[in-house]
C-alpha cells in the first residue's frame, strides 16, 4: 500500500496520544516538558504532511511548522528555567510538591 | 518501495522512543531517547519532501532543545526519579486512548482533497520567499523575533539568584 496522508496523520495522532498521557501522568517536571515536546512534534508531522499532500506548492503548512518550532524552543527555554528556579527554592522537581499557591 | 520501508522504520522508531520516554524509569535515558525521537521525525520530514525543515529539526531540536533538557536534568539532581506516575494514570490512559481513537477515526473517515501537483524538489528558496516576500509572513517573523528575545531574557531572569549574584557551586 502506498504511503499517503492518512499514514502520517495516524502516526501523528498516536504520538500525540502518547505525549498527552505522559504530560498528564508524570510527576517529574522535566519529564512533563519532554512529553509536551513529543506532542508539539506530533503536530508538526501532521502540518508537514498536510503541506506535502494538500498544498504541495504553497508550503503554508511548512511555514506553520517553522513557527511551531520557534514557539517550542521559547517554551523549552522558559519552562526549564522555571523548573530550575522551583528546584532552587524547594530542592525538588516533583510537580506535586510545588503547591505554594494551594489554599 | 524504499519510501514505504523508510516510513515504517521511522514510524516504529518514533513510537518506541516516545513510549520509552513516557514509561521509562531513568529520566536521563528518557532525554537521550527524546533526541532519537527528534532525529526520526527529521527523517520523516525528508520523506515528506521538506528538506529545510529536516535540517531545522536536527539543528534546533536535536542540537538545542535536547541539550537544554539534558543540562536541566544534570543541574537538578533527581536523575533517576523520572519513572513515577501520579494517581491519575488510569483516567489519563482512558482519556488518551479515547482521544487517539477519535482522531484516527476522523482521519480515516474524512475525504481528504489530495492535490495532484508534484511537491517542490527543494523548499528552502520557496520558504524564504513565503516568509519574507510580498504578501507573506513577515509580521509573524517579526513577532517571533520579539518572542525569542523575551523568552531568552525571561530564562536569564528566572535562573538568576534573587540578590543578583550568580550561584556558585
Amino acid at each position: 500500500m502506498e504511503i499517503g496522508l492518512t499514514h502520517f496523520l495516524t502516526l501523528s495522532a498516536v504520538l500525540f496520544g502518547i505525549g498527552l498521557f505522559g504530560a498528564l501522568t508524570k510527576r517529574h517536571a522535566i519529564a512533563i516538558l519532554m512529553c509536551i515536546e513529543i506532542m508539539l512534534n506530533a503536530v508538526n508531522i501532521s502540518m508537514v504532511a498536510f503541506s506535502r499532500w494538500v498544498a504541495p506548492v504553497d508550503l503554508t503548512g511548512q511555514v506553520f511548522a517553522i513557527f511551531i518550532i520557534v514557539v517550542a524552543a521559547a517554551e523549552a527555554a522558559v519552562g526549564l528555567a522555571i523548573v530550575m528556579s522551583i528546584y532552587r527554592a524547594r530542592q525538588s522537581v516533583e510537580v506535586d510538591k510545588a503547591d505554594l499557591l494551594k489554599g | 518501495m524504499g519510501v514505504t520501508i523508510a516510513f515504517w522504520l521511522l514510524a516504529i522508531m518514533c513510537i518506541i522512543s516516545a513510549l520509552a520516554v513516557v514509561l521509562g524509569r531513568n529520566i536521563f535515558r528518557a532525554a537521550l531517547l527524546l533526541a532519537l525521537l527528534f532525529f526520526s521525525v527529521a527523517g520523516l520530514y525528508i520523506i515528506l519532501n521538506a528538506d529545510f525543515l529536516a535540517a531545522v529539526q536536527v539543528l534546533i531540536y536535536v542540537g538545542a532543545v535536547a541539550i537544554l533538557v539534558l543540562l536541566a536534568i544534570m543541574l537538578t539532581r533527581d536523575v533517576t526519579a523520572g519513572g513515577a506516575l501520579n494517581k491519575f494514570r488510569l483516567p489519563a490512559l482512558i482519556f488518551s486512548l479515547l482521544l487517539v481513537m477519535a482522531l484516527v477515526y476522523s482521519v480515516l473517515s474524512t475525504p481528504w482533497q489530495i492535490s495532484p501537483q508534484a511537491p517542490l524538489e527543494t523548499t528552502t528558496a520557496a520558504l524564504g520567499e513565503k516568509l519574507f516576500g510580498e504578501g507573506g509572513f513577515i509580521l509573524p517573523v517579526e513577532v517571533a523575533a520579539v518572542l525569542l528575545l523575551a523568552s531568552a531574557l525571561g530564562a536569564i531572569v528566572l535562573v538568576k539568584e534573587k540578590d543578583g549574584k550568580w550561584k556558585s557551586g
